[in-house]
């Protein structure tokens, strides 16, 4: 795996473009945004303040950079330099921005989730969205950018409101039998929405577009439930993952479980395979070791690699002992994706944070465990290939790429970089496949130092640190 | 002295005790009672036992004594001790013989109490050991009823202990049960007292929400705004539109456009599964048919006309079906045609299929009880045929081998008859080796005997020589004593001289006259299968080609040698006697008796039969 030279960074603020042609990173108040293909700056935007968020918009055109401090965001055009615009949320504050999916539209929460707004780049109209809930994932649009679905709270009940993107017309407004809801996701084919509820009570809920209830699912009560929630891309299966440590799928046609994947600690089916990652220890010479030693930061690279090793079922994994007398205890299945076509769908369990799961969806089985050195942070699946990509970190992050189609071919590619914490992105889809034909040892990855990571499907982080170093993979 | 009177004491005082008991009706004589009482006194003073004996008769008592003797022994039934008085006045004589009588009455009934008492006090001893081990068994038996009563009462402590934990237990089920109870009422209690506040307090922030929103919305603050250089272009390219009721009609139809489409998309997909499985069933349905309809005859056949109907019926809808292709028709009835054939079919195949199974295990398991244990013996005496065959085989294909790589040498002269010669070859050589091992054993056979044979005739000539010389010292001595009796011994003489000269020769004669025509009628076959084997076989002429011949030639000499009454000898054994005349020659002069080796064990068996005889 080939690094390019690292760029400067603050605030893990940086972006590929939705086309994959354009990388976009910020240095305190200055947005640079590069051609991914050469690495050339090709725009310098200088904001108010110091960018706390940007965003492209799903056309590529405008990137959005959110000062949450002074309640102000910019929007630059790519195409047009000189064009700007400057929304200012006044003392009602800001804490969340983002684009609609039709890239003309700009979504602001104010503090203490008073509002959402509604800014129109196109016309001057102005729209507000009333009594919006402070909750996990509360905004959620559908693949098709058409409509937006909106948790509500009002008189200590939820409401989901759909909207229609267009004109930001309320289509629907309807009350969900949840104590606290918690969580709103579409399904890929737009007609579904899952409705979950807090942690305290297993629910999911799923309406249709009309608003009409579909089904109710519960696993288990008295006990935490949901953690983590994902559609399939197919729409055709939906997994819960819950604080018991397992994940159930549920079908989309009597939305009843199929199956149930457990996560035990101790793998004895030896048709499974699992990997283990080894240190493969660097040639470490008397002579090499100088006196006092070299800086962390001064040789990042030339850390210890690793490799993966096939070990023999039995497997006992590396568990952590969670303390369950305090709120969010580290367990269960904190962690669920997809892979892009269905086929398989990787999980963590939080009390085995070392070890990514990896569920085979035709078989119905589990298919491959991988354990790493150190706690994984994130995963990501390849938008296009059955590829999964790790980050695990501790005092040191390695990136590697597993690959699950057809034979699946450990392929690590270790790494390290003396940072805390990572951020994964796949480039999206055209300039990923460029760069996979020219050869490159992959798609690239990308790292950051921050800590708080970014997980698929939970919202944003923000990210209030300093820069540190950015490596992009050189050509 | 001393032991007798140990012995007798007793049976004395037993004796006088009966005494006491019979006489107790009876008058008893002062002396007796005084006796008695001295006894019954004077049991511990023994001493004195004699003397009071001896003072039971005085001088002055002896008339009383003897009457009380008498009286006595008249009840016990003793005849009296007086003579039967002619008179009643006379006085009546003691009658010694009597008392003799009585005496030794009285001896042998005393030795027979003595016995009797023996045999009471062995017997005696004896119930005292029954009775003491019975006093033992009681005893333990006691013991083991004291233990197990004991056992008894521990078990029924613990029971009862049991019993009271099982109680303890449950009551405090019972109480961990009102606890539980008791905790979910509390959470419950919690719980709505909970959401009870957590309303409230939402209540108050939605409040202070709308307080906040209305003082910073309702300021009308200036900051609240967008600064932008100019608007931009929808990304559709279209206007944006006002809202009206239109727009929302709209909406709401695209809304259910887009959930029509996705039903329509589920059901077309649906439908397309249906399709493929009903197309499985179908398939199954008429491989079902196909399979079952040929091996349901019989079953048919042996009229079982339940399932011949079903069959029918079946194959009767399968036509139906077929011919109408009702495949896009999904109609209840054709749903319901198809499944109830379907099941049909298929339990018909199950109890088919079970039937099978139960056949092969029906045989698996005959097969196993009859021929477990024999099948292995069957086995391995199979896999012995079958090495036996396989090294036959073997052997044979070497010797073809041979016999090919032979003839290949040899210069074949005449395809035919080599191939002929060829194929007695095999046989021959087979034979010969059989006669070969015959010939070896014979020849050992005939050394035993030789051995025998010389061994008794050296005894047989020390015995002739000892015989002639006591013949010439019995001739001698007949000579001279006897000239009276010359004739008649002279003419024994000479039977037995001649009797005694010729017998070893006769049998001898005898015997091989009757050996010899065996050996003939053997010999006569092989010579001439030596001869093929040796015209067949000029380049290896081996010894054991020769040795069965050598043998036989030995015998052939030897009968030749003894011969008496010689054997023509047909033409081609006098050739061959001529080639191998050496051997004859060779083993005649090792001895004598060599020559006889030729001859059968008969010869020794007589030997031996004569040996016994002197």
């Amino acid at each position: 795996m080939n690094f390019s030279e690292a760029f400067k960074l603050s605030s893990l603020l940086c972006r590929f473009s939705p086309d994959g042609k354009y990388l976009a990173s910020c240095v305190q108040y200055r947005l640079v945004v590069r051609d991914v293909s050469t690495l050339q700056i090709r725009q310098l935007y200088t904001c108010l303040d110091q960018i706390q968020h940007i965003e492209w918009s799903a056309d590529s055109l405008f990137i959005l950079c959110a000062m949450y401090r002074r309640g102000l965001v910019q929007v630059w055009s790519l195409e047009q330099p000189e064009w700007h615009c400057k929304i200012d949320e006044g003392s009602a504050g800001l804490v969340a921005s983002c684009w609609s999916p039709d890239g003309r539209h700009i979504l602001n929460t104010t503090e203490f989730h008073l509002r959402i707004t509604v800014w129109s780049l196109c016309t001057k109209s102005v729209s507000y969205i009333k009594y919006p809930k402070a909750c996990q994932q509360g905004v959620t649009f559908t693949r098709d950018g058409r409509y937006m679905a909106l948790a509500e709270r009002r008189d200590c009940k939820d409401y989901v409101s759909i909207f229609v993107c267009s004109d930001w017309q309320l289509l629907r407004h309807f009350d969900t039998d949840t104590q606290d809801l918690a969580g709103i996701e579409w399904a890929p084919n737009g007609c579904v929405l899952a409705v979950w509820d807090t942690c305290l009570e297993y629910k999911i809920l799923l309406y249709s577009l009309d608003g009409r209830l579909l089904s109710a699912y519960c696993a288990y009560e008295w006990s935490l439930g949901i953690k983590s929630v994902a559609w399939s891309p197919s729409s055709q299966f939906l997994a819960v993952g819950s604080y018991d440590g397992k994940v159930r799928l549920l079908n989309h046609v009597t939305w009843k479980m199929i199956t149930e994947f457990g996560h035990p600690a101790a793998i004895n089916n030896p048709k499974i395979v699992v990997y283990k990652e080894a240190e493969k220890g660097p040639p470490l010479g008397l002579g090499r070791l100088s006196f006092p030693p070299p800086l962390p930061l001064a040789a990042p690279l030339s850390a210890s690699e690793s490799k993966y090793e096939i070990a023999s079922v039995p497997v006992s994994l590396q568990t952590l002992k969670p303390a369950t007398d305090r709120a969010n205890p580290r367990m269960g299945v904190g962690m669920l994706a997809f892979s892009a076509d269905s086929y398989f769908l990787a999980t963590r369990n939080d009390n085995v944070p070392n070890t990514v799961w990896v569920w085979d969806i035709q078989k119905l089985r589990l298919f491959v465990v991988l354990e790493q050195l150190a706690p994984v942070r994130s995963f990501l699946w390849d938008p296009q290939q059955p590829r999964l990509a790790i980050c695990t970190g501790g005092s040191k992050v390695t990136f590697r790429c597993f690959l699950c189609a057809g034979i699946q071919v450990g392929t690590p590619w270790p790494s390290s970089v003396r940072i805390t914490s990572v951020f994964v992105s796949w480039t999206p889809k055209r300039g990923s496949t460029q760069l996979w034909n020219n050869g490159t040892a992959m798609r690239r990855p990308w790292w950051n130092p921050q800590q708080g990571l970014r997980v698929p499907g939970l919202g944003r982080t923000r990210f209030p640190w300093e820069l540190s170093g950015c490596h992009v993979p050189a050509q | 002295m001393g032991d007798w009177m140990t012995i007798t004491d007793p049976g004395l005082s037993a004796e006088s005790k009966n005494i006491s008991q019979y006489t107790s009706e009876t008058k008893m004589s002062p002396s007796s009672l005084y006796s008695q009482q001295v006894l019954c006194s004077s049991i511990p003073l023994s001493k004195n036992v004699h003397s009071f004996f001896s003072a039971f008769c005085t001088e002055e008592n002896i008339e009383q004594s003897i009457s009380y003797l008498d009286q006595e022994l008249t009840t016990f039934g003793f005849p009296s001790l007086y003579e039967e008085s002619k008179s009643k006045d006379t006085k009546r004589e003691l009658n010694i013989v009597a008392v003799l009588n009585c005496m030794n009455e009285l001896l042998v009934l005393q030795r027979k109490n003595l016995l009797a008492q023996e045999n009471v006090e062995t017997k005696n001893l004896k119930l005292g050991s029954d009775m003491d081990h019975l006093q033992n068994c009681y005893a333990k038996l006691k013991e083991q009823l004291e233990t197990s009563r004991r056992e008894m009462i521990g078990l029924q402590e613990r029971d009862r202990q049991l019993q009271c934990k099982n109680r303890n237990l449950h009551q405090l089920l019972k109480n961990e049960k009102d606890e539980v109870q008791k905790l979910q009422n509390i959470i419950a209690s919690r719980a709505t007292q909970y959401n009870h506040d957590m309303k409230r307090k939402e209540r108050e922030y939605n409040k202070l929400k709308e307080r906040l929103h209305q003082l910073v919305m309702n300021k009308k603050d200036k900051k609240i705004t967008m600064d932008v250089l100019n608007y931009v272009g929808r990304a559709d390219g279209k206007r944006g539109s006002w809202r009206t009721g239109k727009t929302e009609a709209r909406n709401e139809d695209e809304m259910y456009k887009i959930l029509l489409n996705d039903y329509e998309y589920r059901q077309k997909q649906i439908l397309m599964e249906n399709a493929e499985l009903k197309k499985v069933l179908q398939q199954m349905k008429k491989e079902m048919i196909s399979l079952l309809s040929p091996q349901k005859k019989k079953p048919r056949e042996r009229a079982d006309d339940s399932t011949g109907t079903v069959i029918s019926d079946v194959e009767e809808d399968a036509g139906e079906l077929t011919r109408e292709s009702m495949w896009d028709l999904s109609c209840e009835t054709v749903r319901e045609q198809l499944t109830n054939s379907i099941r049909k079919q298929w339990r018909i195949l199950k109890s088919h299929v079970e039937k099978l199974d139960n056949q092969v295990s029906k045989v698996h398991l005959e097969g196993f009880n009859d021929e477990d244990v024999i099948s292995r013996q069957d086995h391995e005496q199979e896999t012995e045929k079958l090495e036996l065959e396989i090294q036959q085989c073997k052997e044979m294909i070497k010797t073809q081998q041979q016999l090919l790589q032979q003839q290949l040498a040899t210069a074949c002269d005449d395809d035919t008859t080599s191939l002929l010669r060829d194929c007695y070859l095999l046989e021959e050589k087979e034979r010969l080796k059989e006669e070969w091992s015959l010939f070896k054993e014979q020849k050992k056979n005939f050394e035993k005997e030789r051995r025998n044979f010389t061994e008794a005739a050296i005894r047989l000539g020390l015995e002739r020589k000892a015989f002639e010389e006591e013949r010439a010292s019995w001739l001698k001595q007949q000579f001279l004593n006897m000239t009276t009796f010359d004739h008649q011994n002279s003419e024994n003489v000479k039977l037995f001289s001649a009797f005694s000269g010729s017998s070893d020769r006769d049998n001898l004669i005898v015997h091989s006259r009757t050996q010899q025509k065996k050996p003939h009628s053997v010999s006569n076959g092989s010579p001439v299968c030596i001869s093929k084997l040796t015209k067949s076989l000029p380049a290896s002429p081996s010894t054991s080609d020769f040795c069965p011949t050598r043998s036989c030639v030995s015998e052939h000499s030897s009968i030749n040698v003894l011969n008496i009454t010689p054997e023509e000898t047909t033409p081609n054994q006098v050739g061959r006697e001529c080639t191998n005349q050496k051997w004859s020659i060779a083993s005649r002069p090792g001895s004598q008796e060599g020559c006889y080796s030729g001859c059968s064990l008969t010869y020794t068996n007589s030997h031996v039969e004569k040996d016994d005889l002197p």
